[in-house]
């Protein structure tokens, strides 16, 4: 089966600059992939470039099988796209709006069932007879929502969808779209970790244009998770702990944390790739008679991994190629 | 095409624009009626005629000003592009929009020559003939400020623009007055807008004049379309 997207080498160039360069994945039918990235790293541009808004310097986006740049419309017919400002209209009410989405998509469904469907399924039918320009950000993010699922598209492209709302709102629409995604294909963008490991599947991160970690949100987080990273809480003078953990063979850095209890200090330390740093932490700790209170594995967060390769640290994360080689290999 | 026409005339009427657009456009034109027709007493409405042209130079930005930069400055711009239709739809739902406010304006000058006919004999083929001039000059100055509008991203740039590319196409003849080369003269000649609707006014209905303002309509409204497909690709 073909699989929902599929982008090859898709590449913008704005003049000299690379806004995205060469960026290859594919979607498959009912998964939601997690488009992750600092600002400006090229995640818009990339759905821009998936939904037909501007064109691709050269490579290729196809939605469902058919390429966006050769059948635009057709392409487009499959796509519900929610942009980084939604594209409303704030002198229309609610309704209005939406059947004016409805006739604008060209939609064949029962319209009032159908749009009493998606009212209800982005709760907004309460608001449906304001104006869009009296709503709050949060149902204005809602109504916009509510119009890329109009139509019932098998595609969902959202951009920030949860961007300027509120705690409860923010989860709201993450049980929606986790909703969504067992009917549709979704791609959604963030620059918010947690969020991105709560909903998606799978995870690209992107920064400066190029496909920087593609994993499952699992091994992502599970890759990078090491156990050379150690918290341990240990009774004693810390200057001196300090030093004594800084002759410890293997160690890349040890930091003092805030004081927990009296006398107690909580230690940051990182061994070398490789090398447990375990034992030799006891035999320190014993020698000098410093009782350690805890002991716990540092588990990296998405959030370190996510800064440690934006910032451009190198973590040895499988690639997509590599990825796609596995899984040939699995399948055979 | 359908969606994206009802969607402006409600804007249109949402907005006020269409209530000031018709209620100046109504105010000009019944002065010139009172001017040209009632107080000489006559039933030639073919000065109304001649000063609607300069109504339309000045009215028309003011129908054409918003409908695409006011969707590139609100981004409402990206919904439209990334909607299952084409540049063409688009483009000509918003025009015909335009022009349907502007055939409704038309309808108080068509009112005035029933006036006139219950006073005196009206030429019903010249009127006529003068209406289908008057709404194809609206046509092509339609499509020119939607070009225009198009360009930019505010709506006071694009009423201003539009306004100085019609004073433009209006002041054709002048500017020709001052070239002294056959060759120019012969070419500018041929594309004024003005001296086509004079002869209209004047009685003498010509098919290459409809002809010309459709062209330059549908031309110009090509325009737009590249212009949209332009800055996809750039």
């Amino acid at each position: 089966m073909l699989p929902m997207i599929e982008v090859r080498n898709l590449t913008k160039h704005y003049g000299d600059k690379h806004a995205v360069n060469d960026i290859s994945f594919t979607v498959e039918d009912g998964e939601i992939l997690g488009f992750l990235g600092p600002n400006g790293a090229g995640k818009s541009t990339t759905m821009n470039m998936l939904t037909g808004y501007i064109s691709s310097t050269s490579g290729q986006a196809l939605i469902n099988g058919v390429d966006i740049l050769e059948d635009p419309i057709k392409a487009k017919s499959y796509i519900g796209y929610l942009p980084e400002l939604p594209p409303l209209y704030l002198d229309m009410t609610v309704k209005g709006y939406l059947n004016y989405i409805f006739d604008l998509k060209k939609c064949k469904l029962p319209r009032k069932a159908h749009l009493n469907e998606v009212m209800t399924l982005t709760k907004i039918t309460d608001v449906k007879e304001r104006l869009i320009k009296n709503l709050s950000k949060g149902y204005k993010q809602r109504v916009g929502l509510a119009q890329a699922l109009v139509g019932n598209p098998p595609v969902l492209i959202l951009d920030e969808p949860t961007v300027g709302l509120d705690p409860k709102q923010i989860l709201e629409i993450r049980t929606l779209i986790k909703k969504l995604g067992k009917n549709h294909t979704v791609i959604l963008s963030s620059h918010i970790l947690s969020e991105i490991q709560a909903v998606c599947d799978r995870i690209i991160i992107i920064n400066h244009g190029v496909v920087a970690a593609h994993d499952t949100t699992d091994n992502l987080s599970r890759n990078v998770s090491t156990d050379h990273r150690i918290i341990a809480r240990i009774e004693g003078p810390r200057d001196e702990i300090v030093k004594a953990m800084r002759n410890i063979e293997g160690i890349k850095y040890v930091k003092a944390d805030m004081e927990r209890e009296a006398g107690v200090y909580e230690y940051e330390l990182e061994a070398l790739p490789g090398s447990d740093i375990r034992r030799d932490l006891y035999e320190i700790t014993r020698e000098h008679d410093w009782p350690i209170l805890s002991l716990r594995s540092a588990e990296m967060t998405l959030e370190d991994v996510f800064l440690k390769i934006t910032m451009g640290e190198g973590i040895v994360i499988p690639n997509a190629e590599d990825i796609a080689e596995a899984k040939k290999g699995a399948e055979a | 095409m359908g969606a994206i026409f009802r969607r402006e005339i409600g804007a249109y009427f949402t907005s006020s624009i269409a209530y000031i657009f018709l209620a100046v456009f109504w105010i000009f034109s019944g002065y010139f009626f009172w001017a040209s027709c009632l107080y000489p007493g006559t039933s030639d409405m073919s000065g109304l005629f001649q000063s609607m042209f300069l109504i339309c130079v000045f009215l028309i930005p003011i129908l054409t000003m918003r409908l695409f930069s006011e969707e590139k400055k609100q981004k409402t711009e990206q919904g439209l592009l990334t909607a299952p239709v084409s540049l063409g739809e688009i483009v000509f739902g918003k025009y015909f929009a335009a022009l349907v406010l502007y055939t409704l304006a038309l309808l108080m000058p068509f009112v005035y020559a029933l006036i006139l006919s219950s006073f005196g004999t009206v030429e019903w083929g010249i009127v006529i003939a003068n209406f289908l001039a008057l709404f194809l000059l609206g046509a092509a100055f339609i499509a020119v400020g939607t070009l225009v509008s198009a360009l930019t991203e505010n709506q006071i740039a694009a009423a201003v623009l539009s306004f100085v590319a019609l004073m433009a196409l209006y002041m054709i003849d002048v500017i020709n007055s001052y070239i002294s080369i056959s060759f120019i003269n012969n070419i500018l000649e041929k594309l004024s807008f003005y001296r086509r609707y004079y002869a209209i006014t004047c009685g003498l209905f010509n098919v290459s004049t409809v002809i010309f303002y459709i062209s330059v309509a549908l031309i110009f409204n090509y325009f737009t379309i590249r212009v949209f497909e332009r800055r996809r690709w750039s």
